[in-house]
């Protein structure tokens, strides 16, 4: 039955893939084409739409693929049901294992071992959240890969721009909404007035 | 506040959360710092650290679960559940509402062109995120091999997250059974 295969799928998908996000991809590769529910192209297709698109990358795939296949099954009903099988399968071990933690946490926080840990995961968190931001900023600052050409285009300057205008909006408390929508605005402007 | 009343709280805080979280797990700090420590002071950047090494060594994605840590701090365990749901409902929403037309959806022009703006935007946020979290962060030398030793893995290495995760978590653990403690109790002894 599809439903319960969705479910069932998504629940291994979200119990064995640590990190989130894209760390995802493979088993959730592996899974989708084993399945057929999405061929490798269509795939690639929705990694690049999820950007586009707000929320975690896990629920917007979990949903696609619960709404795709439930909809060739069941008509309009059908897509909203499977959708909702895949996404509760990919977010009820998640759930689970850190309300299990949550309950536990606290009891232990004073633990010498897990404080002991946690000494050298905080600052590694850190560490991982640079390590993201310097990835993104290669995307948007060097689209086309490391090359000196850059420095002479107009967008280069302008996203080193905006990136630095809107982080000094955020240090004077302006609302990260606030700030997303602004950003999408001078998006646009800048892109239909230089005709990127 | 009642408890009714912080539940429906924290569903609000993590439906804006989960509907302008855009780029994956990373991009969503600087809203949950937004919301959940600087309006609604449930918890600490602290607390936001200890809560992504918590998300980064268990399964699963990292918003799910954040929402389900921070919803059961604030809340008990209805408090998960409506932050969890309050995440996932927005991708829910616009996915299976627009599922049939999301190709043609981004081959629109002003859309290419408002996300180009969108992530320049949100790496502002990130950097911002990062800065306010180091400040707070307790700095020692293992603090900042722990955090050097992770940026530079990960970013110029093809090695798996988790074995940084442990890796970290032993080199904490090791420094302050060791080291650690023999330094507080040198401080310990200085104040005597």
């Amino acid at each position: 039955m599809l439903f319960i295969e969705l479910l069932w799928t998504f629940f291994k998908i979200g119990l064995f893939t640590f990190g989130g996000g894209y760390a995802m991809l493979p088993l959730i590769q592996e899974e989708v084409l084993a399945h057929g529910w999405m061929t490798e192209q269509q795939l690639i297709d929705f990694v690049a739409v999820s950007e586009s698109t707000p929320g975690p990358f896990a629920i917007n795939i979990a949903t696609y693929i619960g709404t795709e296949t439930g909809t060739a099954s069941g008509g309009f009903w059908g897509g909203l049901l499977g959708a909702a099988c895949a996404t509760l399968g990919v977010v009820l071990p998640s759930f689970v294992i850190i309300l299990i933690i949550a309950k536990c946490f606290e009891k232990f926080k004073k633990n010498k071992i897990v404080a002991g840990c946690m000494t050298g995961l905080k600052p590694a968190v850190i560490g991982l959240i640079g390590a993201a931001a310097l990835s993104m900023a290669q995307t948007v600052f060097f689209p086309g890969g490391y090359s000196l050409d850059v420095f002479k285009t107009i967008p280069f300057y302008i996203s080193l721009a905006l990136t630095a205008i809107m982080a000094f909006l955020s240090i004077k408390k302006v609302h990260p909404i606030l700030v997303i929508c602004a950003s999408a605005v001078v998006g646009i402007i800048v892109g239909y007035s230089l005709g990127l | 506040m009642s408890k009714a009343k912080k539940i429906l709280k924290l569903f609000i805080a993590f439906l804006k959360i989960g509907g302008f979280t855009f780029g994956g797990g990373y991009a969503m700090i600087p809203l949950i710092q937004k919301e959940t420590v600087e309006k609604q002071g449930w918890i600490t950047d602290d607390d936001i650290l200890e809560i992504l090494a918590i998300a980064e060594s268990t399964p699963g994605p990292i918003a799910i679960n954040s929402a389900t840590f921070i919803g059961y701090k604030v809340a008990g365990v209805l408090g998960s559940a409506a932050a969890t749901f309050g995440v996932i409902l927005p991708s829910f929403v616009i996915i299976s509402l627009i599922a049939r037309v999301l190709t043609e959806f981004q081959d629109i022009k002003a859309v290419q062109y408002a996300f180009w703006g969108i992530r320049a935007g949100v790496i502002g946020l990130i950097i911002k995120s990062v800065y306010t979290m180091f400040k707070k962060c307790k700095k020692s030398i293992i603090a900042y091999i722990a955090m050097l030793l992770a940026f530079c893995i990960v970013a110029f290495t093809n090695i798996n997250v988790l074995f940084v995760i442990v890796g970290c978590a032993v080199i904490g653990l090791v420094y302050s059974l060791t080291i650690g403690k023999k330094t507080e109790n040198e401080i310990a002894k200085g104040k005597e």
